[in-house]
């Protein structure tokens, strides 16, 4: 439990920029060393993730901590992903107000930005084999990126027409 | 009073926030700014500039902020300006909480139900496509500055990007370690 705590509050604390930062740290942490959950289970748990109302990074979190402790484990994943924030919040509320007018901390979010693009461009590939995708169903993928990136359409809509497609497909095959 | 107000307030962005944590933003803006006028434009778009370059989830560090600065705005001092970003954080979090368990449960129970799976066999490669539009959609002049606006910036991030990218996939280097070498490279060079 305890551990789980920790895992998460570390996550927590090196998630710059929304939510799919969060993936590549969870991929390493929860998915390569400790393996909690599989490279499928979490490639489902981001959809399921996106698809629910809230914050995506503690959705994520709650799914894992149900999975090994139920209940209280979810709990403990909250509050691990919640509680660095938190407190870095409050700090720079309480105390440093003008915390964005220091040059060094610009310069350093300058140097971060461009690195968790790359780190949320990384996993792709592994989700790609994690989901099985072949030369024939690549299409699946590109349309996705496609309309969300150009046509700006939810991802959630997105998700459920994959969804229907699927369940569409499954049928057809029996 | 206002702390029962910034509770119901965060429960329905909690409820509603579909989308992530820019579409939850513009809708604290809409609640907390245009409705009830607890903080001014220029204070939220402070806020929401310091939730995105801390780290943590963006809608987590936004409800923090929000509850503090509306009660300590409102005349409050700083003590119940805590009190209010709990509030807020804990507000935001517990629709999702609650309907994350009842999901998280279902599918373990039924993750091997025929429909369940081919429903999966849809989402996971759209999941994919997620992905690939949310590093597009990252992409940016704001990210990574221009070549005609910055090119010490713009070739630098470049440089960042590329190394953040083959230390992770090619020498698997643990992400953590990644965003702090970047973080230093950033002091040093921009």
């Amino acid at each position: 439990m305890l551990e789980l705590f920790i895992t998460f509050a570390k996550i927590g604390c090196f998630t710059i920029g929304g939510g799919y930062a969060m993936i590549p740290l969870i991929e390493e942490q929860v998915v390569s060393r400790k393996k909690w959950v599989t490279q499928e289970e979490l490639t489902d748990l981001i959809a399921v993730a996106q698809s629910c109302p809230g914050i995506f990074a503690v959705n994520l979190s709650i799914f894992i901590g149900y999975k090994l402790y139920r209940t209280r484990g979810a709990l403990v994943c909250t509050l691990g992903t919640a509680l660095p924030s938190f407190i870095i919040i409050l700090l720079i509320a309480l105390f440093f107000q003008r915390f964005r007018e220091y040059a060094i901390v610009n310069s350093i979010f300058r140097g971060i930005r461009p690195a968790v693009v790359a780190l949320i461009a990384a996993p792709v590939f592994r989700m790609a084999r994690a989901a099985q995708i072949t030369l024939s169903t690549m299409w699946i993928p590109a349309v996705c990126a496609l309309s969300i990136w150009l046509l700006g359409v939810s991802p959630v809509y997105v998700i459920l027409l994959a969804a229907i497609g699927g369940y569409t497909y499954g049928q057809l095959l029996k | 009073m206002l702390l029962i107000q910034l509770f119901i307030v965060f429960l329905i962005i909690g409820l509603f926030g579909f989308g992530g944590g820019y579409a939850m933003v513009s809708m604290i803006q809409g609640e907390v700014v245009t409705s009830n006028h607890w903080l001014t434009t220029g204070q939220f778009t402070d806020i929401v500039a310091i939730s995105q370059m801390t780290p943590g989830p963006i809608g987590i560090n936004t409800a923090t902020y929000v509850g503090y600065s509306s009660m300590v705005q409102a005349g409050y001092p700083a003590w119940m300006g805590i009190l209010g970003s709990f509030t807020a954080t804990f507000a935001v979090v517990l629709p999702s909480f609650i309907l994350m368990l009842i999901i998280s449960k279902f599918l373990l129970q039924y993750k091997d139900h025929p429909v369940v799976e081919s429903l999966f066999i849809g989402i996971r490669p759209a999941v994919v496509g997620l992905l690939i539009a949310a590093s597009l959609l990252l992409m940016t002049r704001e990210n990574f500055s221009s070549p005609g606006e910055d090119a010490w910036q713009f070739f630098i991030s470049v440089f960042l990007f590329l190394f953040a990218f083959i230390g992770q996939r090619v020498y698997h280097i643990n992400p953590i370690r990644l965003i702090a070498l970047c973080a230093i490279a950033g002091a040093i060079l921009l």
